[in-house]
């Protein structure tokens, strides 16, 4: 069946799962959003160890599903995955650098004799969950800000701006973009934690704390849905594929794909809905409807980037070198060897979500860890 | 296609990655092996219900996860890599390339991601039986990990699979199953998997020695030494097996490669192999120089790897080089002559097609069509860059090798003496098992160092020089990184040292971490 389908409809469908892939991720960024709250959430170091081995339990699904989504941005769309990689070089070395930095934090950081001390990983941590986001929200909001590259004849890029992707983060919509990021991880971090933990005062804690930062990331949202309305978009034109600049881009693609607009409001919605819920109704269970909201939101995002004749990661330097999901993907070929291979993506869920509620079904508390030695 | 060749640009861009790749390497070996070994001792503990063998497999498991974490750490680094210092690579076969790395993710990381977690926090929350199949199923996923980044290897190694798509000057995929099953993937994956099996065998000989050397642990030591080296003999005459099918296989798609383990630089019939040799490092195709100052050879040795029979002559460097009529090799010369031609006729394709001259197009097209074969050599300056380095890939050949034989002889040993329980009576042998650790490490690491210096310059053999495959970015940018990650990659590797010598010294009654 995936082997009648034609291009098109092959590269919509990998835009999809890709955005899938990264919406799924911002989820999992509930980790990031947990190490940052470790430092100022906790009053003594047993509630810090719980809530470092509570989101410690899941570090590695979130990191991977970096990993996937780097792997399936290369299998499905190369050219993004040179021209932004080896073009905005800095920012993604910086984004990485952090994530090394984590990977060997919740493993080191309490072992004896660590050559860095405890400090230091707790600081990883923050850093990995703060600038990390911060800097992958910005790299995102390239999507729709654009970038400063050029691509010659043979599609080999060029980038013309000399901090090299840095020069992202001096823009207020990618910058909120990326705020809004780590305060929504934060959000979800804290949902995560008072629903994971056996410990009444620092549930209580993390029910008023997913509320205050959902207040945070508010005006930070705000700011990116205005300005995502009124700003002139990167649209390309689907007979001569020239792209263009066109007043009201995102707005008009709103308009145009009323899925879209539903999925964008019902994910917001759903996120404020659990933090309400957690909030004011003493329930811990809130980070399930935020979760699936924080999913629903990034499709819409995503969406609006790339589907409806845009240029998903278009170039301010150059209007034509502008990549759209059509002149960036792999082969037919690939695409459809790629898409059978993608059939196991559900299989692959299914496990992980049955080994998580087997995980997860008794929630984590302080003589637990007491007694377990190879907690971290 | 590339307007001029930063070669310190392609140098800084190679030295990150082989820095990112030696220290991931440093990591991923123990990863391999290691989690089967934890997997049998903890099916032991099952089986038996004897909590001993439960306290030995926290152990190993503990050091297993200290290991993982960094490895985990150095291999993003890798997989972004591509993208960042091969930006041109990635475009140019991201077609094919991506697919193993995108399908490593979904079927390797993802249980490894998944069932990591069981092994080390499901001890009283999932049965028995679910934790043993999830500690099995974390060396599943590390391996499976090691099969599909090793069929990308393998592919850059011996590309098949794909055809040149002059429109999108890439290449693209025409054959996914030719690209997994090739010979060259799978003799990498076996080869490369059972190398780490010896190595974590080794790893778990030499910590067991040092208790045995301190009178610790006595018995817990010699449950883990006759374990890990039943384990380790059988994979060490594995890795010895697999290795001589990599050379026979490499003697066929890589010759160039082959002839510089060898620093052969005359095919001769029969062709002899050199035990010992001293290169002569100056030594340039062509001239007149002896290749070694020193060497003792085993006559038609090299014929008889090569071949599987005495006959048949193996092409030299020089045969390489310059072409040999009488064995039907055609030589760097030629194929250079014949990729500039493919080089230049592609660029009049493009610039035809641009300004609509359908007819130009078409001609320069028939032209491209011809030497398409050989546009990876037009870009290449000289005949001599065609070479790699022969001195490094001779000597770690060697090595390898020869550390490879030693280790079968040890593990006989050690077996031997395990079994007749006298292991405590010779502490020299102990102290030796010690050492062999790193003496793995070391014939590891040279492993791949044979692998990827000698296919130097291609980063895709025949196909694609490393000068083109690069990124477009000044050398400094590229410099600056490779000392962040030095910087980086030491710590941290110091911090892992440091951690796991001091839970190997706390022992298995270590307790609380
Ligand atoms: C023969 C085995 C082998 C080889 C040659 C490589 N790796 Fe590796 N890699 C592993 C075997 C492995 C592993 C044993 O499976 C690791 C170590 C720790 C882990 O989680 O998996 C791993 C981890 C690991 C990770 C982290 C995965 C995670 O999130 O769990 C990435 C992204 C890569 N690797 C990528 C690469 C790339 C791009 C390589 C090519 C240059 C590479 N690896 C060489
Ligand atoms: C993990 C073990 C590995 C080690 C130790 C290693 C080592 C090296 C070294 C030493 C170089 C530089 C060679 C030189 O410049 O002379 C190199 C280059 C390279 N290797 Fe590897 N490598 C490893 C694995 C891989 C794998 C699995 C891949 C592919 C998936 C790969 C792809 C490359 C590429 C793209 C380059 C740069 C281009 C080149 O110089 O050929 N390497 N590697
Ligand atoms: C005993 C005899 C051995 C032989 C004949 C042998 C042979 C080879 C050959 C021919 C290659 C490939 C070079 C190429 O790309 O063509 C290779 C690669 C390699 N070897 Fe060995 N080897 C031996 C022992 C070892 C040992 C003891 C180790 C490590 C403990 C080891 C680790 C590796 C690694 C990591 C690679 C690179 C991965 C790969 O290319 O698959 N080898 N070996």
């Amino acid at each position: 069946m995936i082997g009648s389908l034609d291009w098109s409809t092959l590269q919509q469908l990998w835009w999809l799962i890709v955005s899938v892939v990264g919406s799924l991720f911002v989820f999992l960024t509930f980790v990031q959003g947990g190490q940052t709250l470790i430092l100022t959430l906790t009053n003594d170091d047993n509630e810090k160890n719980l809530m470092v081995n509570s989101i410690g339990r899941k570090w590695e699904l979130t990191f991977t599903t970096l990993v996937l989504f780097g792997g399936a941005f290369y299998a499905s769309f190369p050219l993004f995955y040179a021209s932004s990689f080896g073009g905005a070089y800095w920012v993604w070395i910086a984004i990485l650098f952090t994530f090394v930095m984590q990977a060997v934090s919740y493993e080191y950081r309490r072992k004896p004799n660590n050559f860095l001390g405890q400090k230091t990983y707790e600081i990883f941590m923050f850093i990995n969950g703060s600038v990390g986001i911060l800097l992958i929200g910005a790299a995102v909001g390239t999507f729709f800000t654009g970038s400063n590259f050029v691509l010659n004849d043979y599609n080999l890029v060029q980038w013309t701006h000399p901090l090299r992707g840095l020069e992202a983060a001096f823009s207020l919509f990618n910058v909120s973009f990326g705020l809004f990021l780590v305060f929504l991880a934060r959000v979800l971090g804290s949902l995560y934690l008072a629903n994971n933990l056996e410990h009444q005062s620092l549930v209580g804690q993390l029910q008023v704390s997913a509320f205050n930062n959902l207040l945070c990331a508010l005006p930070f949202l705000l700011y990116v849905l205005i300005r995502l309305v009124l700003m002139d978009g990167f649209a390309v034109d689907p007979t001569s594929g020239d792209v263009s600049l066109v007043s009201g881009k995102y707005l008009q693609n709103l308009l145009e794909m009323p899925l879209v607009l539903i999925l964008l409001v019902a994910g917001l919605v759903l996120v404020v809905f659990g933090v309400v819920i957690n909030r004011f109704m003493g329930s811990v269970r809130g980070i399930w409807p935020s979760g699936l909201g924080t999913v629903l939101t990034c499709l819409a995002v995503f969406s609006l980037a790339g589907y409806n004749n845009t240029s998903f990661y278009p170039s301010k330097a150059d209007l034509s070198s502008s990549l759209t999901i059509y002149n960036a993907s792999s082969s037919h070929y690939t695409l459809t060897m790629m898409s059978y291979v993608a059939i196991a993506v559900p299989f692959v869920l299914a496990y992980i979500a049955w080994f998580w509620r087997q995980m997860d079904s008794k929630k984590l508390s302080v003589e637990e860890l007491a007694a377990d030695d190879k907690s971290y | 296609m590339i307007e001029q060749i930063d070669l310190s640009l392609v140098n800084w861009a190679r030295a990150t990655f082989a820095l990112t790749a030696m220290y991931h390497w440093i990591f991923v070996p123990l990863t391999l092996g290691l989690s089967f070994l934890c997997a049998f001792f903890e099916s032991i503990y099952v089986r038996t219900g004897n909590e001993e063998w439960k306290k030995l497999t926290k152990f190993w498991m503990t050091l297993f996860g200290i290991n993982f974490a960094i490895g985990v750490a150095t291999g993003i680094i890798l997989e972004f890599e591509f993208g960042t210092n091969w930006s041109n690579y990635s475009w140019m076969v991201g077609d094919i390339f991506g697919a193993p790395l995108a399908i490593e993710g979904i079927f390797a990381f993802f249980i490894e991601a998944t069932f990591f977690a069981v092994m080390f926090f499901g001890w009283d929350r999932v049965t028995k039986k679910m934790h043993l199949f999830s500690t099995w199923m974390v060396a599943v996923g590390s391996n499976l990990s090691a099969l599909w980044i090793l069929v990308a290897n393998g592919w850059m190694q011996s590309p098949i699979g794909m055809k040149f798509n002059p429109d999108t000057a890439r290449f693209e995929m025409q054959d996914l199953w030719s690209v997994i099953s090739s010979r060259v993937a799978i003799s990498h994956f076996t080869h490369a998997t059972s190398s780490g099996f010896l190595l974590a065998s080794l790893f778990v000989v030499a910590v067991s020695c040092w208790f045995l050397l301190k009178n610790r642990h006595s018995l817990f030591a010699k449950r883990s030494i006759a374990v890990a080296c039943v384990f380790g003999l059988l994979s060490s005459l594995f890795v010895a097996f697999t290795g001589d099918e990599h050379a026979f296989i490499t003697a066929r798609t890589q010759p160039m490669k082959l002839a510089a383990m060898e620093a052969l630089w005359e095919g001769k019939e029969p062709t002899g192999l050199i035990a010992v040799g001293l290169v002569n490092p100056d030594k340039k195709p062509g001239d007149e120089q002896d290749p070694f100052e020193f060497s003792i050879e085993i006559p038609g040795m090299l014929t008889l790897l090569a071949h599987r029979r005495f006959e048949g002559v193996v092409p030299g460097i020089n045969d390489l080089t310059f072409g040999n009529e009488k064995l039907q090799i055609e030589g760097v010369a030629e194929k250079i002559r014949r990729g500039r031609v493919a080089v230049a006729s592609l660029g009049d394709y493009k610039a035809a097609r641009k300004s609509g001259d359908a007819v130009a197009a078409e001609r320069s097209l028939k032209i491209f069509n011809q030497n398409q074969d050989y546009l990876g050599y037009g870009y290449l300056d000289s005949v001599e860059q065609a070479v790699p380095s022969v001195p490094i890939t001779f000597y770690a050949f060697r090595t390898m090798v020869s550390l490879g034989t030693l280790f079968i002889l040890m593990f006989l040993v050690f077996l031997y003496l395990s079994a007749k329980n006298k292991l405590e009576d010779y502490p020299l042998i102990l102290k030796f098992g010690v050492l062999s650790v790193f003496l793995g490490y070391v014939a590891s690491q040279a492993g791949w160092v044979v692998t990827e210096v000698g296919r130097q310059p291609w980063a895709i053999q025949g196909m694609l020089p490393v000068t083109v495959a690069r990124s477009n970015l000044d050398s400094g940018t590229v410099a600056v990184t490779f000392f962040l990650f030095l910087f980086l990659f030491t710590a941290l590797l110091i911090a892992e040292i440091k951690i796991m010598a001091k839970q190997i010294s706390l022992g298995p009654e270590g307790g609380k971490s």
